[in-house]
């Protein structure tokens, strides 16, 4: 996997320099790709797991009194986390194992072997752009799960709660910074880079037959989430340990 | 052997040797190697092949064929021996020397390995697209060439999963002829096909070495699809050329090996395995 990284880098970054830049178009099929395929249940996730929060965190916070705060609660806690976190969980489901998918088939029916010998690089024709994909699309799904949880929290706060939506709105404002938004865009960015490279391959991995495609689908999803949330717990220290932020 | 027999190989070898500085060889491989783990699979091959020639590679399920074409097309690094292509050695020379020399050769797969996203002529296109600066109108026609030339220019819009098994050979044939290239690598050309099928890609291949004057390396296990193309074939068993030369040669030879392939008899692994199965059956055991 760190080889296959190291290779991918060296076509993103250097590709240009040599004049073998990334394949654009396939590039941008990849983000349309990841969209299509997540954005309805980003938004459906996200929603009710902005209401739930606002749900959970009112009946604590009407102990204290001070119920009003949970618009706050509900907006830092979906940017800062819930919202790069489930998200990603989403595309490692439906992107990530679709892209293990696509390249363990091809890899099975030698389309790889038949790629390498036409002298095309299956890094450069393949992997890059489905990572570049990726890296573009998770962080617009995530801004787009975190205005859509926001507004979960928002319909409870005025549906359940009682609490003014001006009142809401100006309560989630002042509470959410843009470094909780730019902390979860930086989380969403590693998350996608760790999908894509997980996705690519255990697809180019792939030997044997139909089987075997089969497991290197779960194989790429399982090791995507666990990969993430470990990833998670290493970017959060590092953004927001000491309380900062 | 008889005096008569040794003089007869040394003329043979001889005449080799003269073919061989007429024509120019195409395809040098000495002493290749190659092992899966602790299991030699290719032992010390050797074989030279011979501009414009076509050499089949015959041998049973196991033998190294397929394992010596993935070397041959580079996918597979031998761990010992020597391999030029166009005097250009795969794994030592510099990789701009080995690029260039991909471009002059092709590859068809035994099950197409046809780009399932790309349409026939996509996939025929692809190499023209990336090695060559040919504007699009030029790469259609080109395309369309190939494509007349193996008899698919009315399936060019088609996606592999709409061809019939003939038709995606076929159409693996037309991209692995996309570059015009010198050497052609067959991998199993007739298997799974019909016998009327097979015979249409015999002669397609034969078509190509004449039309183009292509060095053609097919491996198969099919001996009348062999017998019909080659100038000569190479016999693999157990990872070694068992035995080389014209299909008459072949045909009147006395090797065991040889003459157990060529007449399709059981090997004694299967024998012995047919032979416990009798008596598990016997036994009344059933497996």
């Amino acid at each position: 996997m760190a080889i296959l990284s190291g290779r991918t880098l060296d076509r993103m970054v250097l590709g240009p320099v040599r004049r073998r830049p990334i394949r654009l178009r396939t590039t941008l099929a990849q983000v349309a790709r990841a969209g299509t395929e997540s954005l309805p249940l980003v938004a459906l996730i996200m929603l009710l797991v902005g209401m739930i929060l606002g749900l959970q965190s009112a009946e604590q916070l009407d102990r204290f009194g001070v119920v009003d705060l949970v618009a706050g609660l509900v907006s830092v806690s979906v940017a800062r986390e819930l919202a790069p976190l489930l998200t990603a969980i989403i595309v490692a489901g439906r992107v990530g194992s679709s892209i293990a998918a696509e390249l363990g088939t091809m890899q099975v029916d030698q389309e790889i072997d038949a790629l390498t010998v036409i002298g095309i690089d299956p890094v450069h024709y393949l992997v890059a752009p489905r990572i570049a994909g990726l890296v573009i699309a998770l962080p617009c799904l995530t801004v787009f799960g975190d205005a859509v949880g926001i507004l979960g929290g928002f319909l409870v706060g005025i549906g359940v709660l009682d609490l003014g939506a001006s009142s809401y709105l100006m309560n989630s404002l002042t509470a959410l910074t843009l470094e909780d938004v730019w902390g979860g865009i930086v989380k969403a960015v590693a998350f996608a880079a760790i999908i894509g490279v997980v996705g690519c391959e255990r697809g180019l991995a792939t030997r044997g037959g139909a089987e075997q495609v089969g497991r290197s689908t779960t194989a790429a999803v399982v090791r995507s989430i666990v990969l993430v949330i470990a990833a998670d717990l290493f970017v959060t220290g590092l953004l927001y340990a000491g309380g900062g932020a | 052997m008889s005096p008569h027999e040794v003089r007869r190989e040394a003329q043979g070898e001889a005449q080799d040797e003269i073919q061989d500085e007429v024509r120019g060889v195409a395809i040098e491989i000495e002493e290749l190697e190659k092992s899966y783990g602790a299991e030699p699979v290719l032992r010390g091959v050797d074989l030279t092949v011979r501009r414009g020639e076509i050499l089949v590679i015959l041998g049973a399920s196991g033998s190294g064929k397929s394992t010596l074409l993935r070397c041959l097309v580079g996918l597979e690094r031998p761990d010992a021996g020597r391999l030029c292509l166009n005097g250009v050695d795969l794994f030592h020379d510099p990789p701009a020397a080995v690029a260039a020399l991909r471009e002059r050769m092709g590859v068809a797969f035994q099950g197409g390995a046809l780009f399932g996203s790309l349409t026939v002529a996509e996939n025929v296109d692809l190499p023209l697209a990336e090695f060559t600066r040919l504007p699009e109108s030029t790469r259609r026609i080109v395309v369309d060439i190939k494509l007349a030339l193996v008899g698919l220019r009315h399936a060019r819009d088609l996606l592999p999963a709409e061809l019939s098994g003939g038709m995606v050979k076929r159409a693996a044939l037309a991209r692995a002829m996309a570059l015009d290239p010198d050497l052609l690598f067959c991998d199993e050309p007739s298997a799974g096909l019909d016998p009327i099928t097979s015979a249409g890609i015999d002669q397609l291949l034969l078509r190509m070495r004449e039309v183009f004057g292509v060095t053609l390396v097919v491996v198969t296990h099919e001996l009348a699809s062999a017998f019909s193309i080659a100038d000569r074939i190479a016999l693999l068993h157990r990872g070694r050329v068992q035995a080389l030369g014209p299909p008459a040669e072949l045909e009147a030879s006395t090797d065991p090996i040889v003459r157990r392939f060529l007449d399709r008899r059981a090997d004694e692994e299967t024998e012995s395995a047919g032979l416990l199965e009798g008596l598990l059956e016997e036994r009344g055991i059933h497996a």
